[in-house]
């Protein structure tokens, strides 16, 4: 195949995508008129039936609950297959090379990064924690606090410290972690059964007053194992690839 | 042609998003790719700010502006090392 019959078969191909693109796009509301009447209900009762203040939360952890469920899984199985592919890689390293670039010197952190990422992990951590702690009060909950929580970690590492990385966040702490957070959401929907509830059924306390931190019941609850199950698997995701990247300096 | 019901945030940052996602895919040299990556998720979290998610932005902010990048970092590194 010539570049140029490629070349048209790419461009053929390209109108093709465009002009489906553009006959969907035709079709979708304008941007402020939604036409469904479930978000309109849900803005209308789901204060009232679940004390969250933010609906997105409480559509997350409550109502839909079995579908995050799912994407927590998805999460899940994706870090434990990528710690699983990238092990076995590693051993392989170990064993052939021990010192590939000896003439290399390392360059080193420099003083701005090495000073602003320590000035911005403490506070990364406090954010982090606020927006994992208070999911069902305002935007935010346990998926994005706990990636602002690995961003601390990574913040630990741009600051030149990998050696004090490998030591508040071993590997096997990580993937203990990671496993508790996702068993104890579906242990929280089981747990309704007990008390003759639907799977994932919002059985807690709703609190006396939304908008409250302690309000929400079972919203709440999951967001935060959520978070820590979200920060743990990011954890586990970045200490693989990093191991990868510095096997061979740390031999 | 701004569709109706949006404003002019909403306009500017939408050309600014088409002009990052470009400039992403005309950078050539592939460290500097993801540097500009990291710029362009910066400019979806605000997208996405500017409609009205912040939930999702917050999530853009830090998956898409840092966490990604990082990993393609590394695993640039990662590929030079071996091609040395």
């Amino acid at each position: 195949m010539t570049p140029g019959v490629r070349r048209g078969v790419f461009l053929a191909g390209m109108a093709a995508v465009l002009a489906f693109f553009l006959w969907g796009l035709v079709g979708l509301p304008g941007f402020g008129h939604y036409p469904g009447p479930y978000g309109d209900v849900l803005n209308a009762i789901g204060i009232r039936q679940t004390h969250a203040t933010d609906i997105v939360s409480a559509v997350n952890f409550d109502y839909r609950a079995m579908d995050t469920l799912g994407e927590e899984f998805i999460l899940f199985a994706a870090a434990t297959g990528m710690g699983v592919v990238l092990r076995h890689l590693r051993e392989e390293r170990e064993r052939s090379a021990v010192d590939e670039a000896r003439d290399r010197t390392d360059p080193g952190t420099s003083e701005a990064v090495r000073v602003a990422a320590i000035t911005f992990t403490g506070p990364t951590v406090v954010v982090g924690w606020y927006i994992v702690s208070h999911g069902q009060v305002s935007p935010g909950g346990g998926f994005q606090g706990g990636v602002i929580l690995a961003t601390a970690f990574a913040m630990i590492y741009l600051a030149g410290e990998f050696l004090a990385l490998k030591r508040i966040s071993p590997v096997p702490l990580a993937d203990a972690v990671e496993a508790v957070g996702a068993a104890s959401f579906a242990i929280i929907g089981i747990s309704a059964l007990g008390v003759g509830a639907a799977f994932l059924a919002n059985v807690l306390p709703l609190g006396h007053m939304p908008g409250e931190v302690d309000s929400a019941g079972t919203i709440a609850l999951i967001s935060f194992f959520v978070g820590i199950e979200v920060t743990a698997a990011f954890v586990v995701v970045a200490s693989e690839f990093l191991e990868q990247t510095l096997i061979v300096r740390r031999h | 042609m701004t569709p109706p019901g949006t404003t002019a945030l909403q306009a500017a940052i939408l050309v600014l998003v088409a002009a990052g996602a470009t400039a992403v895919v005309l950078m050539r040299q592939p460290s500097r790719q993801v540097v500009l990556l990291s710029v362009y998720g910066l400019l979806l979290a605000v997208l996405f700010f500017a409609f009205q998610a912040p939930d999702v932005a917050l999530s853009q902010l830090t998956v898409g502006a840092v966490i990604l990048p990082i990993l393609f970092l590394l695993t640039l590194a990662k590929v030079r090392r071996q091609e040395e």
